[in-house]
């Protein structure tokens, strides 16, 4: 070795020691562990209704993983056999932070592979960069349709479905449950979420009643936090229907301050988030609301084997039940576990490029539901939907859910290589199985 | 016509709980010459502690009504012994330095109470809707609207009155005047200006704090309440002139109707009502409508 080559050696050993230099995590890899980055709300205001749940459910799952105790086709042990590190780490900060640490994640703490991500920023932030890094990245909860609609991916991958979902069954459902519907208005945050929600919500119900009157939609800012004056102005709408995509605090600041002067009475509520909230809210959660959970997931999800696991530990080890981004974390992983599992199979010690291929296109069923990740090149996963009505049965003071529709993902998802709003711009053609 | 009484009563409201989170703020500054950021951070101290002091008080059964009274106890608490922790702990170190040393500070400390209410709280949303929900709601041109919130109006107005009949008429309100108009001539006529700066400082950490504190029946007290509500009351002082209990009433008026009328006529424009307000009256009198004269140094 000469001089020259034995110094450079020093500085790029160094330098990939200090994060400098992108390590090749798939070469780089011990095959007996996979550094598992974990990411989601620990702070802030998503960290309660999203953040807290979500981080829970992969503690539980990656420990059963670990052990190798789930039922099959998840009872092997670890990821191709590697047990998982998980490093878990926060996503409240601004979209550059939250690049920044995705960097450090897997830069310096050697993270094989990424599972994260509740912010649909995050994860336009997030993508180009695990591009960049050849890091395998699977967003867990992230609505956004843009992700895979606008630019093709290679490593970054989801299991769960955009929120179009939420938004054309939501339509179906109040069409299908008040015929007599004259108009319609909604109230989301104004923000990304709120104004993509609404819009997807408004094409959809106007493509299956057309002529439906359309009130003036609200959008107070993020966080907010007061809404008398809305909750005065949505009194006196004729809107018999409104839609709102609310979350966290501003969710439960909204229903504290709607009900007591029975907003939920005068109108019927579709609220796509609410499952979050209907065992913290309880009582004070008007019957009579129509609640999505991202999915069939959360009290909507479907009993077998799987299922009643992670119910009860979960329930067992944080004394609540889990939500639905409890789901949409525990899916991705088990997800992420088929395709390493996958890719074992023709290669004992897989490569990230070896669990890429065994990923895209994937299909797995997981508590009780299909996923097929059918859109984005095989990269974007498409599943049932669940919506339905709250009850909360004073009896056994439990928060309940009546009336429940199962939407099939070929009946609220567009086809594979339509944008979401071209296909609902269209009125949702090709829609199939529509219960 | 409902439309103009909608908007008058949201309108009042919504100014009544700008009023009473923002008046702490600019006494604050009034008397210190301190754009105290940590009030988010006093808010938020506040409207925890409430909560959280209110879900005890219901879980062991007691008379609902003193649930009011618990409310404005554990502000008093909070505000109290956060607020002298600061001044005596933080601020006293500053006084002198720059304005922008000042503001970078409290902004450290807004931060630290933060990350404080995490610690002591986590992360969970506390509902204390039980005292709002007592009241009940009142028709108003055909229309429910909670007791509770209608109820802040004239609890506003008592604070408002106090302070300026305290500030104007009494022997405390005349030193504190002293030390606005010259801090040095009146520690030279043996007014204590520390002891004054530390009681204006409580006082205005037990206001914020109280704020937090009467919001919370209204709201899911969750993590990051404090970094919406420090904005909208620098907006309100802002636009009132910075130092001024009686600029603050009419900043609250007119931010609070100016939100209403949009959210009732033009929702698209809610957010930019506030700040369109604000950007108009300081291109008017940048100084904001009723900041005090300043006296000239020769």
């Amino acid at each position: 070795m000469t001089k020259f080559t034995a110094k450079a050696g020093w500085w790029l050993g160094a330098a990939a020691l200090a994060g400098i230099v992108p390590v090749q995590q798939a070469a780089a890899q011990d095959a007996a562990t996979v550094k598992l980055g974990v990411v989601t709300f620990l702070s802030g205001a998503a960290a309660g209704p999203f953040g807290i749940p979500s981080r829970n459910a992969a503690e539980l799952v990656v420990e059963a993983i670990n052990a190798g105790t789930l039922p099959a086709p998840y009872n092997s042990k670890g990821f191709a056999g590697a047990k998982l590190e998980p490093i878990i780490i926060d996503e409240n900060g601004s979209t550059t932070e939250v690049v920044q640490n995705y960097r450090d994640l897997v830069q310096r703490r050697g993270a094989t592979a990424v599972v994260g991500y509740v912010s649909s920023g995050s994860c336009l932030g997030v993508a180009p960069v695990a591009e960049e890094l050849k890091t395998l990245t699977v967003f867990f909860d992230c609505g956004t349709p843009r992700i895979f609609e606008d630019e093709d991916h290679h490593y970054v991958f989801r299991a769960s479905a955009t929120s179009t979902i939420d938004s054309t069954s939501a339509a179906r459902y109040m069409v299908s449950r008040y015929k007599d519907m004259k108009a319609f208005t909604g109230i989301n945050q104004n923000y990304a979420w709120g104004q993509d929600s609404w819009s997807d919500f408004e094409g959809a119900i106007k493509d299956l009643k057309p002529g439906l009157k359309e009130e003036d939609p609200l959008f107070p800012k993020l966080f907010a936090g007061q809404y008398s004056a809305e909750i005065t102005t949505l009194l006196a709408k004729d809107a018999d229907v409104v839609h709102s995509s609310f979350w966290g605090g501003d969710l439960e600041s909204f229903v504290l301050q709607a009900d007591p002067r029975g907003l939920f009475q005068k109108e019927r509520f579709y609220i796509s988030t609410a499952e979050t909230a209907m065992f913290r809210l309880g009582p004070k959660l008007a019957d009579g609301i129509i609640m999505g959970a991202r999915g069939p997931w959360g009290v909507y999800s479907h009993d077998t084997e799987l299922n009643r696991w992670f119910r009860h530990a979960y329930t067992d080890r944080f004394g609540t039940p889990p939500v639905y981004p409890s789901y949409q974390m525990a899916l991705s992983l088990l997800g992420t576990k088929l395709a390493y599992d996958k890719a074992a199979a023709a290669n004992p010690k897989p490569g990230v490029e070896d669990v890429v291929r065994a990923f895209t296109g994937l299909e797995f069923e997981v508590f009780g539901t299909k996923i097929a990740m059918a859109q984005g090149k095989g990269h974007q996963g498409i599943h049932e939907i669940a919506q339905g009505t709250y009850k909360y049965d004073k009896a056994t003071t439990t928060p309940t859910i009546t009336d429940i529709v199962y939407y099939p993902a070929e009946c609220v998802s567009p086809p594979e290589g339509t944008k979401s709003t071209d296909w609902i711009k269209d009125g949702m053609k090709g829609a199939k199985n529509c219960p | 016509m409902l439309t103009a009484a909608a908007i008058l009563v949201d309108g009042l409201d919504y100014a009544a709980w700008l009023f009473i989170v923002a008046v702490g703020l600019t006494l604050i500054y009034g008397v210190m010459k301190v754009v105290n950021v940590a009030h988010g951070g006093l808010y938020s101290m506040g409207a925890y502690a409430a909560a959280w002091a209110v879900g005890l008080y219901f879980d062991r059964g007691l008379a609902p009504a003193g649930s009011f009274l618990v409310l404005a106890l554990a502000s008093v608490a909070v505000g109290g012994v956060v607020g002298l922790a600061l001044e005596r702990g933080l601020l006293r170190l500053f006084y002198g330095r720059d304005d922008i040393l000042i503001v970078l500070v409290t902004y450290a400390a807004f931060l630290i109470l933060e990350n404080l209410v995490l610690q002591i709280w986590g992360v969970e949303a506390y509902p204390a809707y039980q005292p709002a929900t007592l009241l009940g709601t009142m028709t108003i041109a055909g229309l429910p609207f909670s007791t509770y919130e209608l109820a802040l109006v004239p609890l506003a107005a008592a604070i408002g009155a106090a302070l300026i009949w305290i500030l104007a008429r009494t022997r405390i309100g005349k030193l504190v005047r002293a030390v606005i108009h010259d801090r040095e001539m009146a520690s030279s006529f043996g007014i204590d200006v520390g002891r004054v700066y530390t009681v204006t400082f409580v006082v205005g950490a037990v206001l914020g704090a109280f704020g937090g504190a009467v919001t919370a029946p209204i709201i899911s007290v969750a993590p990051g309440i404090g970094v919406e509500v420090i904005v909208l009351a620098f907006a309100v002082v802002v636009i009132g002139g910075l130092g001024s209990v009686a600029g603050t009433i009419v900043g609250a008026l007119l931010v609070g109707l100016a939100r209403a009328a949009a959210v009732h006529l033009l929702p698209q424009v809610e957010l930019f009502a506030i700040y369109a307000v604000m950007s108009l009256v300081l291109v008017l009198r940048p100084q904001g409508l009723f900041a005090p004269a300043r006296q000239r140094r020769i």
